[in-house]
């Protein structure tokens, strides 16, 4: 067990759900916890709990109309490494969002290397940004919080979905360890992403 | 045991002994006489020094149930007096000394997340003092109050510890370079004392003074 990634599959195929758990757990650096094949409330608390390292998500099973944002809607739930079950009609649009694809059409060998990868790729990102340094977007909506704007009014500013906001605000509080407006802005101001005339 | 045995197992009880009007020249008599000198419940005193000393202790119903109403108050008020006279006032000097090198506006800026904070504790501190001691003090004098209830103070009883951290974060890592490096431990000290000492006096209202009270509505009824 020790060192294994934990991996949760979420596809409404039985059979490409037990072959891609079969070809994981063989491959003796990946342990499937569990499978599900839908996202339901439960299975959402289930994977907070969880918490696997990988989750591996056909994104089908996310409403056609949600499934842009189907990315975020799994960061409020769980930190884990996602990736897309890539299958028909997925455009290249969604799939950016997830931290990296594999498709059903992969090689055994495939599926184990690019799932390697993208939990590689996403742990030395956030080893980076663990310094502390924000990104460009994470400054972008720390200025908005600055200056005293809801969720839904820097969503709608940055024409971003309200989750991604929550997880922007989210990374932006780990690595400052700022929680509140007044030390966000605080932050902001000392950090002179925004000037004394624009807040209150 | 001797006061002084308990202040030497913990120091920062001194603390605890002023807040309950136990002097420091009683140190060297019994506790049960020292807490005598007080007039202070001896069982109450030993409760709140356990809360104070131990973060992770948590007092039994029956502990709870024999505490003093009057001297959890006591202790609470003193407390209140201790942050707004001495302790917030400490930090606003330290505070002032801290920003002396800044710029005008880095000055304003902090001096402004300090002052808000500080605002908001003292109000946070004149809410308990006005409405919930004296809603206790009618309760133990055999009137109900209508129109109020110790649930009413728990469900609205705002976490003040959450800026304390953002202020910690700030004057640790975010404060300009010019800042004087010891004036800046000095005041991150003082932080934690506040911080740990404010979670202890949260502790005390939501975990002894809610369930106590709340017996004591209970019993009138
Ligand atoms: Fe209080
Ligand atoms: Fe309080």
């Amino acid at each position: 067990m020790e060192n294994k990634k934990t991996v949760v599959l979420i596809t409404p195929s039985a059979m490409v759900s037990k072959g891609l758990e079969d070809i994981l757990d063989e491959s003796g650096e990946f342990k499937v916890e569990e499978c599900f094949r839908d996202i339901s409330r439960p299975v959402e608390a289930r994977l907070g709990t969880l918490d696997p390292d990988v989750v591996i998500i056909d994104p089908s099973v996310l409403d056609f109309r949600s499934r842009k944002d189907g990315r975020s809607r799994l960061a409020d739930i769980c930190d884990s490494i996602v990736i897309a079950l890539g299958g028909p009609g997925l455009t290249d649009e969604v799939l950016r969002q997830y931290d990296g694809s594999i498709s059903i059409y992969d090689s055994r060998e495939d599926i184990i290397r690019k799932t390697r990868s993208s939990v590689e790729a996403k742990q030395s990102e956030t080893s980076v940004s663990d310094s502390g340094e924000l990104s460009a977007r994470e400054k972008e909506i720390l200025v908005c919080v600055a200056k005293g704007m809801l969720n839904k009014e820097i969503a709608d500013k940055l024409c971003l979905s309200i989750y991604t906001v929550i997880t922007h605000r989210k990374n932006i509080t780990r690595k400052t360890g700022i929680k509140t407006v007044a030390g966000l802005t605080v932050y902001a101001l000392l950090n002179n992403l925004i000037d004394m005339s624009s807040v209150q | 045991m001797r006061l002084s045995d308990m202040l030497d197992m913990n120091y920062n009880l001194v603390q605890v002994i002023s807040r309950v009007g136990i002097e420091l020249k009683h140190s060297g008599l019994r506790v049960v006489d020292a807490c005598a000198f007080a007039g202070i419940d001896p069982a109450t005193f030993i409760l709140i020094s356990n809360v104070f000393s131990f973060p992770g202790y948590s007092p039994s119903p029956s502990e709870v149930a024999s505490a003093d109403i009057r001297d959890i108050i006591r202790y609470l008020h003193g407390s209140h007096t201790y942050y707004t006279g001495i302790a917030l006032k400490n930090l606003e000097s330290s505070f002032d000394l801290l920003v002396k090198p800044c710029d005008n506006n880095q000055k304003k800026v902090i001096l402004k997340f300090f002052e808000d904070y500080k605002a908001e504790l003292e109000k946070h501190f004149a809410r308990e003092e006005e409405t919930v001691f004296p809603y206790v003090e009618s309760l133990l004098a055999g009137n109900h109050p209508e129109g109020y209830s110790i649930s009413d103070f728990e469900e609205h009883h705002e976490d003040v510890d959450q800026k304390m951290e953002d202020m910690r974060n700030i004057v640790m890592k975010y404060l300009p370079d010019v800042c004087d490096e010891e004036t800046k431990m000095w005041v991150l000290l003082s932080i934690y004392r506040l911080r740990d000492d404010l979670r202890r006096h949260t502790y005390v209202e939501d975990n002894i003074l809610v369930p106590a009270v709340r017996n004591l509505e209970n019993d009138g009824k």
